[in-house]
């Protein structure tokens, strides 16, 4: 079932000015309920714009955004409770923090919301958790954090809303790998445990493979692609024709493939391919 | 946010796109006098028709140079009625109450009306319209050069305000996506008491500050890095010229304020001929 619709969407930055840009192209998507969807695309090619259309913070220029089927601009006095119910983690969200300690900063949210107090403490340690924020820190400056810590705080400010779908905006650019394993791991529990919607902006094909169950792939503002991960990832010269690239594991799948070997098309992830590969060796299930 | 056009650079590639920010400079101050010496009618359809072919030769759209006059339509509006209620003549027009209305006013007010937008149109599109904010301060810069001999720090308030100017983009642009942030966790800036709407931008004016002063931190070490100590000896990537065509620009408006003082001269001030044709 679809939780969110893009109907047609066009949005023009700069409209009837000399910096007249189209940034995004008659776009149609739904996005499964539920699900971890990934969003893909060469730099510029218009993510941020879709997903900031996502949660009403920017009015599409055609076309119309479902929210559970209805259009979230039907009344747009009305669009900031449609901001609780699609939470938004923007590009850089460590640059957003304010508030004189970490807890009261991931409170903000929840304040607008009108949240009795005692909910709030609870759920703004849960909310650390999940993006893997050290329960120590709550009570400093936001100041006082490093960048990746900040990054946290900011995507905790956010899953502490509970909103029916989460969407993160490169949550893991510029992160170490390990840094980037943590929050997506937590991103992804949070997901499975809440039943939460999630859609994740990247351009690393590798945290994609691994963590979405869908992808959508977009190139200079048009809808390219969409499909599960097997579909998509099994198309890799398609990709790799729109500037993108592909997992490794993929790209040797495919030099296999070009070998001789018979593999499948659609692998995407390091264990899938060991196991076809160990089956081609005969070695069954015994390569972990 | 994004309506702010401030430094509103208009791309193009008209003669006056391309002339030196010096001459244009020059030019506007001109410009400006010229315009304060229009007394006759026929200056002033010199003048008018001055504001048209520099519309026309800047290719900057009509809409445009209304979208700039239209913020100070007030004060257009108020000097023109200013000019009709206090200016007094022979015999009123109409009277009503206190108010008389001398046909004088009316003169006046028309010619004040015109004089300002033409102001505003002559020195946009000589200026803010066709010349990026960076060029006209290089242009300054070099303008104010021998003041240098007097000690004055010329290139430093220059560099100052080329930096000031280069950062108001990303400034605003940085407060667009922080207010986005805030919005986003339910951030509320368009309704309730002035205090609560006050209230509401403290979310985005502390990180705001933050990230200025951070920038500014920033761009002081890279400035340093690269052995920047100010003005003496300093050679620039782009070297201002002066052409032919900057030359002919400052000649024409020369000639043009020549012009301007002769209709004076042969046709006298306004009052006389308008009251001849009346
Ligand atoms: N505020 C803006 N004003 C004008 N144009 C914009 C603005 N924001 C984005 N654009 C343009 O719209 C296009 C899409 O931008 P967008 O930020 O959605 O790209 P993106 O896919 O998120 O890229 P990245 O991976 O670099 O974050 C770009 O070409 C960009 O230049
Ligand atoms: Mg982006």
């Amino acid at each position: 079932m679809a939780i969110i619709e893009l109907e047609g969407v066009s949005y023009i930055y700069g409209a009837k000015t000399p910096y007249e840009m189209t940034a995004l192209d008659n776009i149609d998507l739904k996005i499964e309920k539920g699900a971890i969807t990934g969003l893909i695309g060469h730099t510029g090619s218009g993510k941020s714009t879709l997903v900031q259309m996502l949660n009403g913070l920017i009015r599409p220029t055609s076309g119309r955004v479902l929210l559970d089927g209805k259009d979230i601009w039907a009344e747009p006095k009305k669009i900031r409770d449609i901001r609780f119910k699609v939470g938004l983690v923007m590009q850089y969200p460590e640059y957003q923090l304010f508030d004189e300690t970490v807890r009261a900063d991931i409170a903000f949210g929840l304040k607008n919301m009108k949240m009795p107090e005692e909910e709030i403490a609870e759920r703004v340690e849960r909310a650390a958790e999940f993006s893997n924020l050290d329960l120590s820190l709550l009570d400093k400056s936001p100041f006082d954090l490093s960048g990746g810590q900040r990054r946290r705080a900011a995507i905790a400010g956010v899953i502490a809303m509970s909103p029916q779908v989460l969407v993160l905006d490169e949550p893991a650019a510029g992160l170490d790998p390990r840094g980037r394993r943590e929050i997506l791991d937590g991103v992804k529990r949070f997901s499975r445990e809440s039943g939460t919607t999630v859609i994740i902006v990247s351009h690393s094909m590798e945290d994609m493979a691994q963590y979405c169950d869908n992808a959508a792939v977009l190139s200079r503002g048009k809808l390219f692609m969409y499909g599960s991960c097997s579909d998509v990832f099994g198309r890799a010269p398609m990709l790799c024709s729109v500037g993108l690239d592909i997992p490794h594991v993929t790209r040797i799948n495919q030099k296999l493939i070009e070998l001789g070997l018979p593999l499948p098309e659609d692998v995407y992830t390091v264990d899938y391919a060991a196991d076809k590969i160990a089956k081609l060796l005969g070695l069954g299930g015994e390569v972990k | 946010m994004k309506d702010i056009t401030l430094g509103q650079y208009y791309p193009g590639n008209s003669v006056l796109h391309k002339a030196d920010p010096r001459a244009k400079l020059v030019v506007t101050i001109l410009y400006i006098v010229a315009i304060f010496l229009a007394k006759s009618i026929y200056s002033y359809g010199a003048v008018v028709l001055s504001a048209i072919l520099l519309l026309v030769i800047s290719r900057v759209s009509v809409s445009v140079v209304l979208k700039g006059i239209k913020p100070l339509i007030y004060v257009i509006v108020i000097t023109g009625i200013m000019n009709i209620l206090f200016t007094t003549g022979k015999t009123p027009l109409f009277q009503w109450w206190i108010i008389k209305v001398y046909p004088e006013g009316l003169r006046a007010a028309g010619l004040m009306v015109i004089r300002i937008i033409v102001l505003i149109m002559g020195s946009s599109l000589l200026l803010t319209y066709t010349t990026t904010p960076i060029a006209l301060t290089d242009g300054i810069e070099q303008l104010l050069a021998p003041l240098k001999k007097i000690k004055l720090p010329v290139h430093d308030f220059a560099m100052m305000m080329t930096i000031a100017l280069r950062f108001i983009p990303t400034l605003l642009e940085e407060t667009d996506k922080i207010m986005n942030a805030q919005k986003a966790r339910g951030g509320d800036f368009s309704s309730g008491s002035l205090i609560q709407r006050a209230k509401a931008l403290v979310p985005v004016l502390v990180p705001l500050f933050v990230s200025a002063f951070r920038r500014a931190d920033e761009l002081a070490v890279a400035m340093e890095c690269r052995c920047y100590r100010g003005g003496d000896g300093r050679t620039r990537m782009t070297k201002l010229k002066f052409a032919a065509r900057d030359w002919f620009l400052v000649i024409f408006t020369v000639l043009f304020c020549a012009l301007l003082v002769t209709l004076n001269i042969y046709f006298g001030p306004a009052q006389v001929v308008v009251e001849a044709v009346v």
